[in-house]
């Protein structure tokens, strides 16, 4: 071996024995950077594109009435899970409340495992979007609607399909982004 | 006191302790009927993920939502579904998240084989190492190696002198 190609052959290492370790980390610095973003608690629904599960549950406010999500129907509206004890319902509440008044589409409420009396408080003190509001005392309609973190919001389509899911909050950019072009996609449709 | 009295206190005072067990137990002691019930329960409560505190089964949590999901496990087994329809009724709610041990599909490959085969890979990169470094240590200088190596030694030489 020629004392040239030698020389050539010891750089290549030394460039693979810097280069290697580099590249190694920078994979690892791009995947777990990419996994810190994720959020866990976006956990995806199985439900998304199913038949919403239905359920008849009393009214809050008229606990001698009650709502089927068959009485929807026909319409495409949505279903917010709500409590009294959810601050996160607080942050979200005007959104809805804004929502509910371009009357854009029906906002049925769940109100999930929460007293009745605070339920029906906290809507008289920060405005009521809803059409009505389903009670569910024991939470076991949330159970079927696969819920764990209130606020939850779904899109349902005039043949009880869900067709969108959030977990948490909806902002103004959300309503604007995706519900508002789902609901008039699923409105012009039969 | 005479011992008739003092055996009836004795007596009393230790049924009165016995009474007194499962209150200090903090829960209310399962039927024995339901023993059995609550040990598969228990079993299935640590094949579910509690959603809430997401590093916790719903065995171990005491979350609400943990709770009421252990107690809907509790009221199907006694209607006398089956471990398996009860995680389907689960998984059709929650997705595969819910389960702890999540299944092998292709979304999970990576998850499942990935640890093992960076171990393989990393015990093949040691052995390599090693192997490597012994041969180099161990194998002798050729006849031009040494040639090599005497020029270079001489150089030093006149250069130190």
């Amino acid at each position: 071996m020629s004392p040239d190609g030698e020389v050539r052959q010891t750089s290549r290492w030394a460039v693979m024995r810097f280069a290697l370790p580099l590249g190694i980390f920078l994979a690892l610095a791009v995947l777990l950077g990419v996994g810190l973003g994720l959020n866990p608690r976006e956990v995806p629904s199985p439900l998304v594109g199913k038949a919403a599960p239905h359920f008849e549950l009393p009214q809050l406010h008229r606990p001698d009435a009650r709502f089927s999500a068959n009485d929807m129907r026909g319409k495409v509206w949505m279903l917010n899970v709500w409590a009294s004890w959810c601050a996160a319902c607080r942050e979200e509440h005007p959104v809805l409340v804004a929502l509910a008044k371009a009357g854009t589409i029906p906002i049925v409420g769940l109100n999930y495992k929460d007293k009745r009396e605070e339920g029906i408080a906290w809507l008289a003190r920060f405005g009521d979007p809803y059409l009505l509001s389903a009670y569910d005392e024991l939470g076991k309609v949330g159970i079927d609607y696969g819920v764990y973190g209130v606020p939850e919001t779904y899109v349902i389509d005039k043949q009880g399909v869900i067709r969108y899911k959030r977990i948490g909050v909806v902002t103004p950019a959300i309503v604007k982004d995706k519900i508002m072009p789902l609901v008039d996609e699923l409105n012009r449709a039969k | 006191m005479n011992s008739i009295v003092r055996n009836k206190l004795i007596a009393i005072v230790a049924l009165l302790m016995l009474t007194a067990l499962p209150a200090a137990a903090g829960e209310a002691a399962p039927a024995a009927a339901d023993v059995a019930l609550e040990k598969r329960v228990t079993a299935l409560a640590e094949e579910l993920r509690c959603l809430v505190c997401q590093n916790q089964t719903i065995a171990d949590s005491n979350a609400p939502l943990a709770v009421d999901l252990k107690n809907q496990v509790r009221e199907k087994l006694a209607e006398g579904r089956s471990e398996r329809e009860i995680i389907d009724f689960m998984v059709a709610r929650y997705g595969d998240f819910v389960l702890y041990r999540p299944p092998v599909k292709n979304a999970t490959l990576l998850l499942w084989f990935g640890p093992p085969l960076l171990l393989v890979l990393g015990l093949w990169l040691f052995v390599r190492t090693v192997r490597r470094r012994r041969a180099g240590a161990a194998a002798p200088l050729s006849a031009d190696e040494h040639a090599r190596a005497r020029a270079l030694l001489k150089i030093e030489e006149n250069g130190r002198s």
